[in-house]
């Protein structure tokens, strides 16, 4: 059932001219997003500021998407407890990576572990689409199976 | 992060649930214990919208606003919905006594009972009541085994929190369940009004916004319009989280984070302390959960409240001269619980190393709260016993009563001196848990049933004392509480605490809205994998609907007794400080 799930994701997905390919993306971990996590804010770390705009390749889980079919979902560090878009006490963690594929495409199971390359984006964006803010993200993105 | 979606999401379900109207609903509820001169909008709705000409309202057989105040007023189609709807807000009963409401329409009668109650001549200078969230009887006396010790059936000693010398036990059904959540029992505490899951200061009506709902006035808001009192609000979970919400906040969704912000800027409780610090960021700001630029931080300051964010800056904010109102946000989530604060050094006590301990927050907001001459109410929660117990995280969550009983030892202090403060412990609803046993090392096998010691092989846990300190030293002993949970996820476990980060039992799963075990402790040396008992869509382990065990002392307190409803917590403090005086 996941892999058949997966291959149709990745089948959605073609790679497209100007997408990141995984081969040119540096590495970054939900470690090393920032240097200071504080009351008053968080401060990105230096070598994520100076990736801004490039391709990069991140590891996480996939948190529950809102839907099954969507170009835009959350990736967190550890496997998500709860779920925001179900529940309407729970809450996301601060760290989480946005990431938005290049077009609409079937969501791999809740909980995967997903390797995912494309194109960084740095400080607070509003989606358009779903009013979700955020300040990391991905865009242009493409997943493997970590 | 903005929580849009998730504001869609449950408003949609929560409409989806709404039963068919049948018969006029009429707000506040049969039934409602009302006190005399607090502020509560009146609705009642009218299924099949009927014209204004075919209804009928009357109090005692007056106009409504003969008898609450104000001018009706009515709408055919509330909200654009199939209901008419006729509101009285902000209304206000000044004399005792049953009210019976009438509300009519095509034939039919809807008929509730309200009791408006007065109070005699104020009698307690102060109130401090403590939540303890979640905590339930094995919460306690796992607390005191760990905290005092036990041998050969005798405590060490008492803990503060049951050497009081009255006692209740307490039901926290809402309106709407037998199981209720932390905003709508802490409504009941607050207002004297029982609402419903998710709800706080408001009856939770048929409107579509969720800040549209009929609402009640809570006892902060009360004690500083007619005593001209202070109010604190100190907790270890995030400030906008339910149980503090719950001191000023009137929304039918507790989620309403950003909005409960506005609400205690606006309530202006003199001493604020918790975490949650993002909701107060504008979003501009790395690490902001608001959806907007407002900078609450800010707006806080300019309305002279001194802003902090460690222990140290806490407690030297608080010998400032002329140090009154205090905003103290120590984390961006929950503070850590004080065994990973104290002894292991795990969850995000990394990034805050210098956050506080719950007494530490009450001694400095006693000191601050005491300079209003009028006296104060402080509300103080260990909001963590009950998160801890969500993720069945046995020692955390008992630290954290342990933490509860050492903050109530200063109030309790503090209150012995002029006799002058009623002091109210209380749950706001309990966990199904228990004491089972010991889990003991030195039993042959593996698993935790083979090292299960029942009965006479249930011999006394031993945790190492600390010199000077509530706390034992360690929680990494060969026998342990056995602390057993009555409602679970799927989950593995193997009867070992928690020793690096907190638990997490159980972790959304493939199917949608689904949870299954957290494999990451599926491999732990003697870990079993358990099915759950609980609906797969829960992740956690739930409240229970058991009654739970009220203490108290100091003027009034005497009020307490047998079983109440937990509406009559907020009637024994509107009496102590005399509300609504002959």
């Amino acid at each position: 059932m996941t892999g058949v799930l997966t291959r149709r994701l990745l089948l959605a997905l073609p790679l497209l001219p100007g997408a990141a390919r995984a081969g040119d993306a540096a590495g970054i971990t939900f470690d090393g997003l920032y240097e200071s996590f504080g009351v008053t804010g968080l401060v990105f770390a230096a070598r994520l500021k100076a990736l801004a705009g490039s391709p990069v390749a991140i590891t996480g889980f996939l948190a529950p998407p809102l839907k099954a079919e969507s170009r835009f979902f959350v990736l967190t560090r550890e496997p998500l407890a709860i779920c925001p878009f179900c529940q309407s006490d729970a809450d996301w963690p601060l760290d989480i990576v946005v990431v938005t594929l290049r077009r609409a495409a079937s969501m791999p199971p809740a909980g995967a572990r997903l390797m995912v390359t494309g194109r960084l984006g740095l400080g607070g964006w509003t989606d358009p689409e779903t009013g979700f803010v955020s300040q990391i993200r991905i865009t242009d993105a493409q997943l493997a199976r970590a | 992060m903005t929580r849009t979606i998730a504001v869609c999401l449950t408003a949609l379900s929560m409409f989806a649930a709404a039963p068919v109207v049948q018969a006029q609903t009429i707000y506040p509820l049969t039934r409602a214990e009302i006190l005399a001169g607090s502020k509560f909008d009146f609705k009642v709705e009218f299924p099949a919208s009927p014209p204004e000409a075919d209804v009928t309202v009357t109090i005692n057989g007056q106009p409504p606003g003969a008898v609450l105040g104000g001018q009706s007023r009515y709408s055919a189609n509330e909200d654009g919905m199939d209901h008419g709807a006729l509101w009285i807000k902000g209304a206000i009963i000044p004399t005792p006594g049953v009210y019976t409401v009438q509300a009519t329409a095509a034939g039919k009668t809807a008929e509730v009972r309200w009791e408006v109650f007065g109070t005699p001549a104020r009698r307690a200078k102060n109130v401090i009541l403590f939540i303890g969230d979640g905590m339930s009887v094995a919460h306690r006396t796992a607390a005191r085994i760990m905290s005092k010790g036990i041998v050969e059936g005798r405590y060490g000693g008492e803990l503060a929190i049951d050497d009081m010398p009255h006692m209740a036990l307490v039901s926290t059904s809402g309106t709407d369940s037998v199981v209720t959540d932390s905003a709508n029992a802490m409504t009941a505490y607050t207002t004297g009004h029982k609402s419903c899951v998710n709800a706080l200061g408001v009856y939770c009506a048929r409107n579509k916004a969720s800040l549209d709902h009929p609402k009640v006035e809570t006892i902060a808001e009360l004690v500083k319009r007619k005593n001209g009192m202070a109010v604190g609000v100190v907790t270890n979970t995030e400030i906008e989280d339910a149980t503090p919400a719950g001191m000023v906040a009137h929304t039918r969704r507790r989620a309403d984070f950003n909005d409960i912000v506005k609400m205690f800027l606006d309530a202006a409780p003199e001493v604020m302390m918790g975490g949650g610090s993002p909701n107060f960021l504008p979003k501009s700001t790395n690490g902001s959960k608001r959806t907007d630029g407002e900078d609450y931080i800010a707006k806080f300051t300019a309305a002279g409240y001194r802003f902090v964010s460690t222990a140290t800056d806490m407690k030297s904010a608080a010998a400032e001269p002329g140090a009154a109102k205090l905003l103290g946000l120590f984390n961006t989530e929950n503070i850590d619980g004080a065994l990973d604060r104290l002894v292991l050094k795990k969850g995000s006590v990394g990034r805050f190393p210098d956050q506080p301990e719950l007494a530490d927050q009450v001694r400095v907001a006693i000191e601050l709260l005491t300079k209003s001459p009028n006296g104060f109410v402080l509300m103080v929660e260990s909001g963590r016993i009950d998160k801890y117990t969500h993720t069945m995280d046995p020692e955390r969550a008992i630290f954290d009563t342990i933490m509860l009983d050492e903050a109530v030892k200063v109030a309790k202090a503090f209150a012995e001196k002029a006799n002058d403060t009623l002091v109210i412990v209380v749950p706001d609803h309990a966990h199904s848990v228990a004491i089972i046993g010991t889990q003991d090392d030195d039993l042959p096998g593996q698993t935790p049933r083979e090292k299960l010691g029942i009965y006479e092989k249930s011999a006394f846990p031993r945790y190492p004392r600390a010199e000077g300190s509530a706390y034992p030293s360690s929680v990494d002993v060969p026998r342990r509480i056995a602390f057993a949970f009555g409602s679970y996820p799927d989950h593995c476990e193997n009867g070992k605490p928690y020793l690096d980060d907190p638990n997490v039992p159980a972790v959304a799963g493939e199917a949608k809205g689904t949870f299954i075990a957290n494999e990451k402790y599926c491999d732990r040396p003697g870990a079993v994998r358990i099915t759950g008992n609980l609906p797969a869509s829960a992740p956690q382990a739930v409240h229970a609907a058991d009654d739970v065990v009220l203490t108290a002392m100091g003027p009034g307190a005497e009020l307490f007794r047998g079983r109440i409803d937990n509406t009559r917590v907020f009637r024994v403090m509107a009496t102590a400080l005399g509300l609504a005086p002959p």
